[in-house]
């Protein structure tokens, strides 16, 4: 489905990313987790054209990414859920998750994704009249993950929705993640909560100072004593 | 007060109303686009001074007023979006100050083009009886055009309110102007907003030039610059960014302005110095203005 080849993005003569690959398999769970700095984010950034690459290429369906516009990358489908959530503080809610379907025109199905949101995130229904920059922190994430539903994507990318969400949270979440794909949705999860990420995700990549580290099955991950000493904060001297 | 009968500052506050209604329709169009570029657009002011030349050749060529008008909206909504593409769209991403270097620019080339085209003598505008005409109301005597400027000002307002709040152009003009990538990850075309951003402060500066035209019949090619001064003060009085900040920025000014001159006659030399005078003390003691939320490092 989508399909990244010797990426390497520089910015202003540095560089982030340099020549990573990584596919994303439809149906699948895909997890990019590393440090701070590593490159995650500027690897989904690439992806909707938020930055330009130095080379390389990114395919999705083998439609070429590259040359395309942010407005028009979304429109295949393609959604980002930013790093910080990102919310319209000065608009309600409502108004937030109408603004995730602000390109669809079909208005019935918008109603239905709109019903499902809510049954997904009964909160967003509750508050749907206040203005966005009123809510939690939770409540904030709950609402970017909706929003970014509300453009009906075929593959969801999210970059650290956990970040600073109290642990409780962080779980519901994360259920609500694999109802999400339970619905057919792909997904591309950037963590830097590994052990959460690896452990509902179908593969997963670490990524360390701009290069893909290793490769595997989730579960496999959690597994690799590399992994468990450098991301889950683990002990494996013995 | 000194000896103002009654009368006499009812006629005074009226002038005052209909001058700062046309403060007010100028003044939105900065904060507009302020709102959504963090830019203050220094050709505003010129483009409010082109609409009345184009009003003016309008009705010169022997158009009907309510055929030139409109022709004058849509001339100016087009120079205004015109300077946004050529001065502004293509520095999007560049600092501040070459965008700031860039509107200050466009505003001087459309003077000095004026001034080549049309010549730097003032042109009389041509009245139109409609509206001048002069109607009295027990012993005040006004223009038509005293109520009319109020009124149309008014019901744009409504309207413009209602097309940011209500419609989907409106939100998506709202979310560009918090977070444009964000913005753009929601399929947003923002240079298609941001024109559209132009397009609508530029039509409010045209009904603005006609009326002002009407009202003080008498253009030049620099006629812009001190109104466009005044209704960027207004806009600062308001809350840059506010459109009903604006809006009551300059109500305040055009009211206080024509009083002042009023009340103080020996002081009407000075009455342009007033604005800056207003904009001095706000930016001392109130900085985000009246309707004003913070204002963002980003200027
Ligand atoms: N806009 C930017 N300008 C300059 N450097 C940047 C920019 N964004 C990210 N970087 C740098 O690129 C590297 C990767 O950043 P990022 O992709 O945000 O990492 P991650 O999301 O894994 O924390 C870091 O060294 C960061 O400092
Ligand atoms: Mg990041």
């Amino acid at each position: 489905m989508l399909k990244i080849d010797n990426l390497v993005v520089a910015y202003g003569g540095i560089e982030a990313l340099k020549g990573i690959n990584l596919e994303v398999e439809e149906g699948k769970i895909v997890t990019l987790v590393g440090a701070n700095g590593a490159g995650k984010s500027t690897t989904l950034r690439s992806v909707v054209g938020l930055v330009k690459p130095k080379s390389g290429s990114i395919t999705y369906n083998n439609i070429d990414l590259l040359n395309m516009k942010t407005q028009d990358i979304v429109k295949l489908g393609i959604t980002l859920v930013p790093e910080g959530r990102r919310i319209f503080p000065n608009l309600t809610v409502l108004e937030n998750l109408k603004l995730g379907a602000y390109f669809r025109k079909d208005t019935n199905e918008i109603k239905k994704d709109l019903e499902w949101v809510y049954s997904l995130f009964p909160i967003l229904k509750e508050r749907h009249w206040q203005m966005a920059g009123t809510l939690s922190g939770g409540e904030q994430q709950m609402l970017a993950v909706g929003r970014a539903l509300m453009s009906k994507p075929k593959l969801l990318m999210m970059d650290e929705p956990s970040l600073g969400l109290a642990p409780i949270i962080v779980n519901e979440l994360f259920n609500i993640i694999k109802e999400i794909h339970n619905q057919g949705v792909t997904i591309l999860l950037i963590e830097q909560n590994a052990n959460a990420a690896l452990h509902i995700a179908d593969i997963g990549y670490v990524i360390e100072t701009g290069m893909i580290k290793i490769k595997g099955e989730g579960k496999e991950l959690l597994n690799n004593d590399e992994v468990r000493k450098a991301y889950l904060g683990e002990n494996v001297s013995n | 007060m000194i000896n103002m009968t009654w009368e006499m500052f009812l006629q005074h506050l009226a002038n005052g109303i209909s001058l700062g209604s046309l403060y007010a329709l100028i003044a939105i169009g900065y904060t507009m686009v302020y709102g959504i570029l963090r830019l203050i657009n220094f050709a505003h002011g010129d483009i409010f001074m082109m609409a009345t030349y184009f009003a003016f050749f309008g009705v010169f060529f022997g158009l009907p007023w309510y055929i030139a008008f409109p022709i004058t909206i849509i001339l100016t909504i087009l120079l205004g979006m015109g300077v946004e593409i050529a001065a502004y769209r293509s520095l999007r991403d560049a600092p501040k100050i070459s965008i700031m270097i860039s509107a200050i620019g466009a505003s001087f080339l459309i003077e000095n083009l004026a001034i080549v085209i049309f010549g730097g003598r003032p042109k009389a505008f041509p009245t139109e009886e409609l509206f001048t005409k002069v109607v009295y109301i027990g012993n005040i005597s006004v223009q038509r055009l005293t109520f009319i400027i109020p009124i149309v000002t008014i019901i744009l307002l409504v309207m413009l309110l209602y097309l940011i709040n209500k419609t989907k152009t409106g939100m998506a003009m709202r979310a560009v102007s918090k977070d444009h990538e964000t913005a753009k990850l929601m399929g947003v075309n923002i240079d298609r907003t941001i024109s559209t951003t132009f397009g609508i402060g530029s039509a409010l500066a045209a009904i603005g030039g006609i009326m002002w035209g009407l009202k003080f019949p008498q253009i030049q090619p620099l006629m812009g610059v001190m109104p466009g001064l005044k209704c960027f003060i207004a806009a600062v009085i308001g809350g840059i960014g506010n459109i009903t900040g604006a809006v009551i920025g300059g109500f305040f000014l055009g009211v206080s302005e024509i009083m002042l001159v009023a009340i103080f006659q020996g002081l009407t030399g000075y009455r342009d110095a007033f604005a800056f005078i207003i904009l001095i003390l706000v930016l001392l003691f109130k900085p985000t203005g009246i309707m004003g939320e913070k204002i963002s490092e980003k200027v």
